[in-house]
């Protein structure tokens, strides 16, 4: 299970036979996973496999049975947090859909992010003045249209400005650990080239990034230290960034046959 | 399997702590229980009114009366029979009667207005509001009453008004809403005991904001106060009320009945901060607001807007209108309604356009939280002299949780071809997704919800007047001064308002 064998310190994230299940459907079926500080480890997987539960269970998101397993997270049982909580304590989900909030001014709303997480940081709030020099930073950086900083959170945006939205969150409460659900997918090269830089000049060795991903195309941008392949519920295959490329040329099917036989 | 965890949660219900629901000790004279003729004068007499009002609340009682107890009841809100013979119609702090300074009134009455932040000395928090306080039946204090004479305008107490300036009253009292208008306005109109009146004389810009706070206390007493606003020509006049109640297990009656006047080029602004005890979490007790409120925007070119944020009673029942009777008036009403728990409000406006070019606008935001039933009612009503009218209505209902109901029913009535009519209506609701998606930024689930309650209402909390406290407050470097928390019944409404204020980027 454990493939970290050179490095003694204790996973930030440790993923232990997970289960879980929506209604009475198990759609996890014993995850294990260990991520450590400075690590980027890509998910990837045919549609329906569980990606996103596993991203989603992480991070607290109601309409999910956890049936069996435990997932620790910087020594916390992070399962019985309340969503909010793992977000203070540093966990980031960019949604593969993010959401619209209709009337929430998007500014408004990364702010009271921003000073939520500080509060529970014991920092004081940022002023108007110092949360917009940032912010602003942010939206250069992500060459995001600055109008939609000023427009209803999400609300008519475009599939590629939605994900550049959330790239913008996570650049600014800048979490421990970042799970990035498909943030690639419907982005035009010159945004997913913007993205992954984001995630490269974040990376350092006190956070760690988790990447579910369908395309190899970003891994072109970001290198992983770990591919893992996950299949009906688990994860079937892991490996370097050679697995990416692997999976890339040959499809599934391969991985889905090794699952059978083995599982 | 091994035990199950459910890692989603229930959604809290709203918070509602009531924080004004406490009573004061007062020795009060109270009116025997019930409602006869002998009532009725006893009332009359207790205020030393002139003939001519005997007059008339005997006529509005005996019309009353010949309803033989029965409301309207079209409203989709359900109540039980309401006992008219247990209530009393009159109580008043017996150390008002007759004082004649602010020194003189009872010192528990003043603590209580102190504790809900409304301010009866001039030189406070809210220097530059000129109040009336009004206490079960009577006004106790009505301040910055000489400054305001100096400009000629009458800010007093209904009764003063009476004795003072009956010509006025006499002209313009039920020249909006005759008593026969409709059960609760007769009642009002027999019993009614305070309130306040307004004359902002031709010309004058009234400086300062004039506000009524009205608090009920006495037990098992009805609260009737008649308020009456005129504007004379180019007058222009900003107002504001404020109410709250103890917290009793009865229902408690409060009928009000508020009419205004603008003349030629005249604009009133009136605002509602809508605050009664609302009834626990089983829906026990709580106010009946059962309220009558119109304009008439008589003159050329007046203005009457109407902004309400209703948060509290049990029930409320409540269409403030206008008559847009002056060629080129306009009327405006902007709503917010939240009802919790077992709160049931129907509320929206009536708009009779008479004159040429007269415009109107309606804008009803209605949040149903709990098990609360929210209704929008409005007429649009173009008459056939009424060339080029135009009307823009927008409803939009918010709905959290899914016990809560929405209900918009709008009328329209067009007797003139070349009207212009536009309505809008949404439904939505705060969904799963949206509080994870601000959790899942650290946000919690109580300020998520006031951040799209926030949202949802924006455009009628920039309605509200409270920067009329900025120039009061230069010794305040950062905005204005947040309106007293009483005005707000539910917490994440106070919250938003207090936070827009502050000016942090809301
Ligand atoms: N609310 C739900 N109710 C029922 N089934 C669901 C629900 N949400 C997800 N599922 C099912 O759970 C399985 C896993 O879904 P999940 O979204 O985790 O897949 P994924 O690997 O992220 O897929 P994709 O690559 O398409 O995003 C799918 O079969 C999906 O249909
Ligand atoms: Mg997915």
């Amino acid at each position: 299970m454990s493939h970290h064998n050179g490095d003694t310190r204790p996973p930030m994230l440790q993923i232990a036979n997970l289960h879980v299940a929506i209604g009475d459907v198990e759609i996890l079926k014993g995850v294990d996973l260990a991520v450590r500080l400075g690590e980027v480890h890509a998910i990837m997987g045919p549609n329906g496999s569980g990606k996103s539960t596993l991203v989603n269970v992480l991070a607290g998101r109601p309409g999910y049975t956890v049936t069996q397993g435990e997932v620790l997270y910087e020594g916390m049982d992070l399962l019985r947090m309340l969503p909010e909580e793992r977000a203070r304590a540093g966990v980031f989900l960019a949604f593969q859909y993010p959401v619209e909030l209709p009337g929430v001014r998007n500014w408004q709303f990364i702010k009271t992010a921003v000073d939520s997480i500080r509060r529970h940081k014991g920092l004081k709030e940022l002023s108007v003045r110092e949360f917009d020099r940032l912010l602003q930073d942010k939206v250069r950086t992500m060459e995001f249209d600055p109008e939609l900083i000023k427009r209803a959170v999400n609300e008519g945006f475009s599939g590629g400005e939605k994900k550049r939205n959330e790239t913008i969150q996570l650049l600014m409460l800048d979490p421990k650990l970042a799970l990035l659900d498909e943030t690639d997918s419907g982005l035009d090269i010159d945004a997913l080239r913007t993205v992954a830089s984001a995630v490269n000049t974040r990376r350092s060795s006190s956070n760690a990034t988790i990447l579910v991903t369908h395309y190899q195309r970003i891994l072109n941008y970001v290198t992983p230290d770990h591919v893992h392949i996950l299949i009906d519920g688990r994860l079937v295959m892991f490996g370097g960034p050679a697995l990416a490329l692997e999976v890339e040329a040959k499809g599934y099917d391969w991985l889905r046959q090794a699952a059978e036989t083995t599982g | 399997m091994q035990p199950t965890r459910v890692i989603s949660r229930h959604t809290k219900d709203l918070d509602t702590e009531y924080k004004w629901g406490f009573t004061t000790e007062v020795e009060e004279e109270v009116a025997p229980k019930g409602i006869d003729e002998d009532v009725i004068r006893y009332i009359w007499a207790k205020k030393q009114e002139p003939e001519w009002m005997l007059e008339w609340r005997l006529r509005a009682y005996r019309y009353w009366a010949s309803l033989k107890y029965e409301e309207p009841r079209w409203a989709s809100v359900h109540f039980p029979p309401i006992d008219y013979q247990g209530i009393h119609y009159y109580a008043a702090p017996k150390s008002v009667t007759g004082a004649s300074s602010l020194e003189e009134v009872d010192p528990e009455i003043r603590k209580a207005f102190d504790k809900l932040g409304i301010p009866l000395q001039e030189q406070s928090r809210l220097a530059g509001v000129a109040v009336d306080a009004v206490f079960d039946s009577v006004s106790v204090a009505t301040t910055y009453q000489k400054t305001l004479e100096k400009l000629g305008i009458i800010f007093c107490p209904f009764s003063e008004a009476i004795q003072k300036h009956p010509e006025l009253v006499r002209k313009y009292m039920g020249s909006v809403v005759p008593y026969s208008d409709n059960f609760f306005a007769a009642l009002n109109s027999a019993v009614f005991s305070d309130g306040s009146f307004i004359y902002v004389p031709k010309g004058v810009r009234c400086p300062m904001e004039l506000m009524t706070y009205f608090r009920i206390n006495s037990p098992d007493t009805g609260q009737f106060e008649r308020t009456l606003i005129v504007a004379d020509e180019g007058a222009y006049v900003s107002y504001l009320e404020g109410c709250t109640a103890p917290i009793r297990k009865s229902n408690q009656l409060h009928a009000a009945v508020v009419e205004l006047v603008a003349l030629d080029n005249a604009e009133i602004k009136y605002s509602t901060l809508q605050n009664w005890y609302p009834g626990d979490k089983e829906g026990k007790g709580g106010i009946y607001n059962f309220v009558t409120k119109r304009g008439k925007a008589l003159g050329r070119r007046s203005k009457i807007s109407w902004t309400q944020v209703e948060t509290g009673s049990a029930i409320t029942w409540k269409y403030p209108s206008v008559i847009l009777q002056g060629d080129g008036s306009v009327g405006e009403f902007y709503s917010v309604a939240l009802v919790n728990n077992y709160q049931q409000a129907d509320t929206g406006t009536k708009m009779t356009h008479i004159g040429k070019n007269t415009r109107s606008t309606v804008i009803a935001k209605g949040i149903s939280a709990g098990h609360g039933n929210n209704t929008y009612r409005g007429l649009i009503k173009i008459m056939p002299a009424a060339h080029n009218a135009k009307n823009f209505t927008r409803c939009d209902s918010l709905l959290i949780g899914d016990r809560s109901g929405a209900h918009t029913t709008p009328y329209i009535e067009v007797r003139n071809p070349t009207a212009r009519i536009e309505h809008e209506a949404s439904t939505s609701k705060v969904s799963d997704d949206q509080l994870f998606y601000c959790q899942q930024r650290g946000i919690s689930e109580e300020e998520a919800h006031f951040m799209i309650i926030n949202g949802f209402c924006r455009d009628i909390f920039k309605e509200l007047p409270f920067e009329f406290a900025v120039e009061a407050r230069g010794n305040l470097a950062a905005g204005s001064v947040p309106p007293p928390d009483c005005f707000v019944g539910c917490r994440l409404l106070a919250m938003t308002i207090r936070k827009r204020i502050s000016g942090t980027g809301y």
